[in-house]
């Protein structure tokens, strides 16, 4: 067990690269309650989203989520979400567990100046549980009256699961097709079981943190506090796509807008690993022998085989085919930079 | 489960003193899990007891082997470090290096088999 925010957690049930194969083959079912809800409502919401968020919460329709940055005036992150459209002036914010406290008080914060918009943290009315991987649509429509084939990829919808109010939501954090099932906390393990048995026969198995570590590194999903954080910026992550130039004013739109113009002077990139190595969170990265960053996220993917990871470079070494080194432990390790993602779901 | 004839540390190497092979336990491997890559010493070099011969990496993490005693690496089994995956197998045949003892007595501080499967309950 992990304590991950508080919250003892697994990092593996039957083995973390069984967990890894049985999400991009089968499917796998992740419990991450730990995750923390804020919701906003009133009349004012929108604005309030719109102001303290980078992407375009005006283009969700009620039903429909969106990836975000929760920006600074910089441009940085205090946190990356994921943004739903409960109602025309109700949203929900799914934030990292690490970030609750940090993040409600600086949503607190930027509501001030909006009228009519109440903030509370919900994280203790839900339990969330996700189901990834190429059969769960398949074994959740066992499950519930929802026409889960209806549900496109960041649409969600409330309903029952295994006879327990719940909250779908076809969103994950694997790279691969799957649901996020808020649920109340006492549902929780029924309907954890229900999944489970009725994915018995189809080699659904329980995966752990470990598991959700690699295949989102596969999948090229930033983690906040390895990959992004307040020192880096939207653009530099290369998130440009969850920047909503066309909304007008929000937090970090100036600085984004000037490092646009201006270029940017390092951006991250995803690399593979030449030699017989595994380049790890915070190893040094060399470039011409000089000390030129770290590696945020790291590991071997028990998927693609292969030693693999994130880094910032200088923005003149992000070109595909790039050689740099990186310090592992004492010995210098050959990578070269890849383009993003390491893995893409086969569509169909 | 864990052989007699071989000796044990506290952090899960095994040690054949007949033949000073020493390797990681069945434990160990399954604490690790997939193990994807070994790194061994060169022959001839001395090592203290409790010094670092080597590693053994997983997708999980890596993890460091100790000199079970103190001595010489007489032969490296290379041919592990080409087949890591052999460890999670066959954990207690995998030996990595033999070292050759500078103080035989050294062996009585280490733990028996059932003193380790006690330590690994």
């Amino acid at each position: 067990m992990e304590v991950c925010a508080g919250w003892d957690m697994p990092v593996e049930y039957s083995g973390l690269s069984d967990e890894h194969m049985a999400v991009r083959t089968r499917a796998g079912l992740f419990d991450v309650t730990p995750m923390g809800q804020v919701e906003l409502a009133g009349k004012d919401a929108l604005a309030a989203v719109q102001h303290m968020t980078s992407n375009d919460a005006s283009r969700l329709d009620v039903g429909q989520a969106q990836y975000s940055g929760l920006t600074t005036p910089a441009g940085t992150f205090v946190d990356d979400l994921l943004v739903y459209r409960f109602a025309n002036d109700h949203f929900l914010y799914v934030i990292n567990a690490p970030n609750v406290d940090k993040d409600v008080a600086w949503i607190l914060e930027q509501v001030q100046p909006f009228g009519d918009v109440a903030v509370v943290d919900t994280s203790s009315r839900y339990a969330l549980i996700a189901l990834q991987g190429p059969l769960s649509l398949e074994v959740l429509q066992t499950l519930t009256d929802v026409n889960l084939s209806a549900l496109e990829y960041c649409w969600f919808t409330h309903g029952e699961v295994a006879g327990a109010r719940a909250t779908i939501s076809r969103t994950g954090y694997t790279g691969e097709s799957g649901y996020e099932i808020f649920v109340p906390p006492q549902s929780a393990v029924k309907v954890w079981q229900a999944i489970l048995q009725a994915g018995r026969g189809g080699g659904v198995v329980p995966a752990g943190l470990g598991a959700r570590d690699t295949l989102r590194l596969e999948a090229a999903m930033r983690l906040y506090g390895n990959d992004i954080d307040d020192t880096t910026s939207v653009l530099e992550a290369d998130l440009e796509w969850i920047v909503g130039w066309n909304k007008g004013e929000f937090n970090g739109r100036a600085a984004l807008a000037e490092q646009k113009v201006k270029g940017l002077s390092r951006r991250i990139v995803g690399f593979e690993i030449v030699d017989r190595a595994i380049a790890r969170h915070g190893y040094d990265v060399y470039l011409d022998g000089a000390k030129a960053g770290t590696v945020t996220s790291g590991t071997r993917t028990p998927f693609l085989k292969k030693a693999i990871g994130m880094a910032y470079l200088p923005i003149a070494r992000t070109e595909p085919g790039t050689e740099f080194e990186v310090d592992v432990r004492g010995r210098r390790a050959r990578a070269r930079v890849v383009p993003l993602p390491f893995y893409k779901r086969p569509k169909g | 489960m864990y052989p007699e004839t071989y000796k044990y540390t506290n952090d899960h190497e095994w040690i054949d003193m007949a033949t000073g092979r020493m390797g990681v336990t069945d434990y160990a491997q399954k604490q690790l899990g997939d193990i994807v890559f070994l790194e061994l010493p060169e022959v001839g070099k001395t090592v203290r007891k409790g010094e670092q011969v080597g590693s053994v990496e997983s997708v999980k993490a890596v993890s460091e082997i100790f000199a079970p005693i103190s001595g010489t690496i007489t032969e490296i089994n290379a041919g592990l470090t080409e087949k890591p995956e052999t460890i999670n197998h066959d954990a207690h045949g995998s030996w990595m290096v033999a070292i050759k003892p500078a103080d035989p007595a050294e062996a009585k501080g280490l733990l028996d088999a059932a003193q380790y499967a006690e330590l690994t309950k």
